[in-house]
């Protein structure tokens, strides 16, 4: 069976390089599209950080900055 | 009218949605690569390279869908004056690029065993690379671009434009003769695929249906976060 898995008939290398190519594009678009998330929720963090604490507060009352914190927390 | 489509209110479920979502992701993705490349027969005319039809097929329809969708949502923000809908089809874009450009490198790497050449200028083909030309199009403007006004009507345009190409995509086999094989899968009649590879390809369809998914939250995420961090630059 495993023969068969990696001869198929003579097209593994076809049908191998075509799932190989649809999971690599998979993992890179997961990759960059996390990268991203992070970046922007780490600049958020820092940015919050830096509020005097009057403005910490009032930002801290809408509750998807509240989620955003969480978030970071939470990972 | 679109109160539960505000951001504030969405951002709670979606940014706990993507860990359940890619968990489903891989055990359906894993069931449907046994299926697709072990449990499924192979074609009687092209062997084993028909199971590259089970990342090519659901590719090609995921882009499609992408695009009618970011079309959709596009003319829906135009008509009732909501941001987000420019921002919900903003975060749709990428994975349908993706779809489409998998969609193609595959389609080249079936065509070579089968047709005997890794490209032709046949009808589907094309209309399907046209299709990636206006996501690329698509994702530049939305770069180049800063002032919202500016981009919403930009966007719009370009995928108003660009929807003309999906039916001529997915009729093309129909209206020209093709290298392409007329569809196999119709949802008003009976399929002509036999139910031992409709499984997988519906399988590996779900899997990639979901994939999009989790990057649409995870772009969608990114994007609200981003508009927050303006919001802290202004307090």
């Amino acid at each position: 069976m495993i023969n068969e898995l990696l001869f198929m008939n003579g097209y593994a290398v076809y049908v191998m390089s075509a799932f190989g190519f649809t999971l690599l594009s998979f993992l890179g678009l997961y990759i960059i599209t996390k990268l991203q998330f992070v970046k922007e929720q780490n600049k958020f963090v820092s940015k919050f950080g830096s509020l005097n604490p009057e403005k910490a507060n009032s930002a801290k009352t809408q509750r998807i900055n509240k989620e955003i914190l969480a978030d970071v927390t939470n990972n | 009218m679109f109160k539960i489509l505000e951001p504030n209110k969405i951002f709670q479920i979606t940014s706990k949605a993507p860990k359940y979502i890619l968990f489903l992701f891989v055990v359906i993705l894993t069931v449907g690569l046994t299926e697709a490349l072990i449990l499924s027969p192979e074609d009687y005319k092209q062997s084993d390279a028909v199971r590259i039809m089970y990342v090519h097929v659901p590719s090609a329809w995921i882009s499609l869908g992408i695009f009618s969708s970011i079309t959709f949502l596009s003319i829906s923000g135009f008509i009732f004056k909501n941001k987000n809908f420019f921002l919900i089809a903003k975060s749709l874009a990428p994975s349908g690029f993706v779809f489409n450009i998998i969609a193609l490198v595959t389609g080249a790497i079936w065509g070579k065993p089968t047709w005997g050449t890794w490209w032709a200028w046949d009808a589907r083909i094309t209309s399907m690379l046209i299709l990636a030309l206006f996501f690329a199009i698509y994702l530049i403007a939305w770069i180049i671009y800063e002032k919202e006004e500016k981009v919403f009507k930009i966007t719009t345009f370009i995928t108003v434009v660009g929807i003309i190409n999906v039916p001529i995509t997915k009729y093309s086999v129909d209206w020209w003769n093709t290298l392409h094989q007329p569809a196999s899968i119709n949802i008003l009649t009976k399929s002509s695929i036999h139910s031992s590879m409709l499984f997988p390809l519906l399988l590996m369809t779900a899997a990639f249906a979901l994939f999009s998914l989790l990057i649409f939250l995870m772009k969608y995420n990114t994007e609200l976060i981003k508009i927050k961090n303006k919001g802290l630059d202004r307090l």
